[in-house]
């Protein structure tokens, strides 16, 4: 049982990552625009969070010093929308294709931070060490007075919780003690949910990814919707970058994605491109990882030893089991990948 | 913004265009060596020189090319069937299980020139079986075959990391390798041919699968424009629809085309694994999958340019391990970063210059007196 909540808190964390690439995919493909690129995206951002907030916080200015993990959030968010309007130009001004194009992303962003960060830090192309300030960091119920009035606060809503036995521990243990941007990617499955299907915005996206001509009739701009929606997703890239290099670990590490995007990419297939679904698929993909871990070298009752290979590939093997049509069938939005033309 | 793109002359279209492309790309290459501090111009001088201004550089660099070559006539044959196979990691890296299987079974008991035709075979196989299940997939249930292979990357590697890890190593061996070939399964090197036109490669790898590669380029240009089924490959390609109506089968070229482009990509393990290491390695591919899609990008998929950019791309290869060497600011990661941007100018962004060079046509084109009167 013990092992169990172990894993569970495990895939938690291991899911966040996975939550914010997958919504980022949903806003990009919903709006027609294929991205195999969430990978790139996602890796850039973390080794520039990683950067900047390793600068901000050896600065000399106490006030940068202190808000180095913001930051390093910033500049994640913000080379990774960089790169999406990099993905943007070529899909949707120039009409490329997307796939390549996003093939292109994840190459430039797999060979320029271990170039730049070399350079930069002569780390080999990991960032230095980030300070205390530098990074998202969790906090437990116990310690939650540090946090100041905010904290007392927090302490006197969930304290009655926490004091429920059974659930309470039980509580604290799951859903307690993580860092912001864990609670923030599950505020992001319900606030995309209500962007898609209970905005004006939201509508707009989903049409355009179905039926541009007709969003265009309308007299609806199909190339600024699909700026905003590749602006969006390199937002949600942006952090699940620097989640990985600021919060999850204590500085950027070289190829630090290591395939999650294309989970990512799997999940939101798995999803059939919709939010909540997309946070179970996120989150199963998130289990499975942390199952991997914890059962690395264990003999599992009548089973056997399972190789760590076999739990590792099966998000792939699931999401193929599913675009074959064997377990419901994953239809992608109509104009995905194709580029609006005017007129034609 | 909606207006079609104008028609360029044959020469503008297939040299001037990716010219451009590729220059373009370079240039921002250069920058990114600026942005780092170096000369960009000293460091094309070190890299042209590393790679083809001594005899082990161009054995390595023709050892390199000679992945490039058959992992980007893999792509370019799915290219030409208008398919994206993202897949050639993956199916190289189980073509080298065929070889290694092959060389494991033969290597000391018959010669290398019986067990090589034999592990051509076997690489061919694993490779294209890698291939089918995508293939397959897309043809009857119209599964998006970028993502299925994709999928089947990550999934290979799962494997073969885990064949690898289990059961292909040695008994006591910690390494993720299976044991080293013997003489029957070590493809011979070309330092003796190369001597005979007095060069010396000196340890480079480079060995008869350079051969195997041109040999495969030729027959995939004859297969593409010189035999019906290349025909409707490229008919497919162009536009299935018309292929229905002309009585062929899109599912049935789909499939044909991944088998070959599979294969293709599965021979390229016979370079490393019999040509180099005589023996099985994670990773053995090492991303020569993906620098096909460059290189079938910037060779219009066609064998010849094909060819061309796989000798350039093993230019870069060599070039930018003599350049780390000598300015450490540049690591290799630079090559990766020239590779991301040849796909972006020469793939993505291919149209980019093509309105201005439109217009610039027009201009030309039109004789003088006729400019004013043209209304009519």
């Amino acid at each position: 049982m013990d092992l169990f909540i172990q894993t569970l808190d495990s895939a938690i964390r291991l899911s966040t990552p996975l939550i914010f690439a997958c919504l980022a995919g949903l806003y990009s493909e919903r709006a027609g625009i294929f991205d195999i690129g969430l990978e790139g995206k996602m890796l850039a951002g973390a080794f520039a969070a990683g950067a900047a907030a390793a600068v901000a916080g050896t600065s000399p200015n106490a006030i940068v010093a202190s808000n180095a993990a913001w930051i390093g959030l910033f500049a994640g968010v913000l080379t990774s929308v960089a790169f999406g309007l990099i993905h943007g130009f070529a899909s949707i001004t120039q009409r490329g294709n997307q796939i390549v194009s996003g093939v292109a992303i994840n190459f430039l962003a797999a060979g320029l931070t271990v170039l730049l960060g070399d350079v930069w830090f002569h780390q080999g192309g990991r960032t230095p060490q980030l300070t205390v300030d530098g990074r998202f960091r969790g906090v437990e119920f116990d310690n939650l007075q540090q946090l100041g009035t905010v904290g007392d606060l927090l302490q006197a809503i969930l304290g009655p919780i926490v004091a429920i036995p059974v659930v309470g521990p039980l509580f604290q243990q799951l859903v307690l003690g993580h860092n912001l941007l864990v609670y923030l990617a599950f505020l992001a499955v319900p606030l995309t949910w209500w962007i898609v299907y209970r905005t004006r915005f939201g509508l707009r996206l989903r049409a355009v990814g179905e039926n541009p001509a007709a969003v265009d009739t309308a007299g609806i701009s199909v190339i600024w919707l699909r700026y905003r929606a590749v602006i969006v997703c390199g937002v949600l890239c942006g952090f699940a970058g620097a989640y990985l290099s600021i919060a999850q670990s204590v500085g950027f590490t070289k190829d630090m994605s290591a395939g999650r995007g294309f989970i990512a990419l799997a999940a939101l297939i798995f999803a059939k491109w919709r939010p909540w679904p997309a946070l179970g698929a996120c989150f199963l993909f998130g289990f499975l990882d942390a199952g991997a871990n914890i059962l690395q070298g264990r003999d599992l009752p009548l089973i056997g030893a399972i190789p760590v290979q076999f739990i590792q590939a099966l998000p792939y093997v699931l999401t193929v089991v599913l675009l074959a049509g064997f377990i419901g069938k994953a239809i992608p939005p109509k104009a995905g990948g194709v580029p609006y033309v005017k007129e034609q | 913004m909606s207006v079609p793109y104008a028609r360029l002359p044959g020469w503008a279209d297939y040299g001037l265009i990716p010219l451009l492309n590729v220059t373009a790309a370079f240039l921002v290459s250069g920058l990114v060596v600026l942005v780092i501090g170096e000369n960009p111009i000293e460091a094309v001088r070190i890299l042209v020189w590393g790679a083809l201004g001594w005899g082990e550089g161009i054995g390595f660099t023709l050892y390199y090319a000679t992945n490039f070559i058959f992992t980007g006539l893999a792509v370019a044959v799915a290219f030409h069937a208008g398919l994206f196979n993202i897949g050639g990691e993956g199916q190289a890296y189980l073509g080298g299980l065929g070889a290694a299987l092959v060389a494991l079974t033969l290597d000391s008991v018959v010669p290398w020139w019986i067990t090589f035709p034999l592990a051509i075979l076997a690489s061919a196989l694993f490779g294209a079986f890698w291939a089918a299940i995508p293939a397959w997939l897309q043809a009857y249930r119209g599964s998006h075959i970028v993502i299925t292979t994709i999928m089947f990357n990550f999934i290979g590697a799962s494997i073969m990391v885990w064949l690898l890890v289990d059961h292909l190593s040695p008994p006591g061996s910690m390494a993720p390798e299976t044991r080293t070939f013997e003489a029957g399964a070590q493809l011979p090197k070309l330092d003796g041919l190369f001597a005979l036109f007095g060069l010396d490669i000196g340890g480079s790898p480079v060995n008869i699968t350079l051969f195997l590669a041109l040999v495969a380029a030729y027959f995939v240009y004859l297969l593409i424009w010189r035999t019906r089924l290349g025909y409707e490959i490229r008919t497919t390609g162009l536009n299935p629809t018309a292929g229905v109506y002309a009585g062929i089968s899109p599912a049935r070229i789909i499939i044909i085309a991944m088998l070959i482009s599979g294969a293709l990509a599965g021979m390229m393990a016979l370079n490393p694994v019999m040509g180099e290491q005589y023996r099985l390695q994670l990773d053995l591919a090492g991303g020569a999958g993906f620098v096909g899609i460059a290189v079938a990008l910037m060779g219009r998929s066609h064998p010849i340019g094909v060819v061309l950019a796989a000798i350039l791309f093993g230019v870069l290869y060599q070039g930018g391990a003599e350049l780390a060497f000598e300015m450490p600011k540049i690591t290799r990661d630079m090559i990766v970063v020239i590779q991301g941007l040849v796909i972006l100018f020469a793939g993505a962004l291919e149209h980019m210059f093509r309105p201005a060079l439109g217009r610039m046509f027009a201009n030309a084109g039109r004789p003088a007196g006729a400019a004013a009167g043209g209304a009519s």
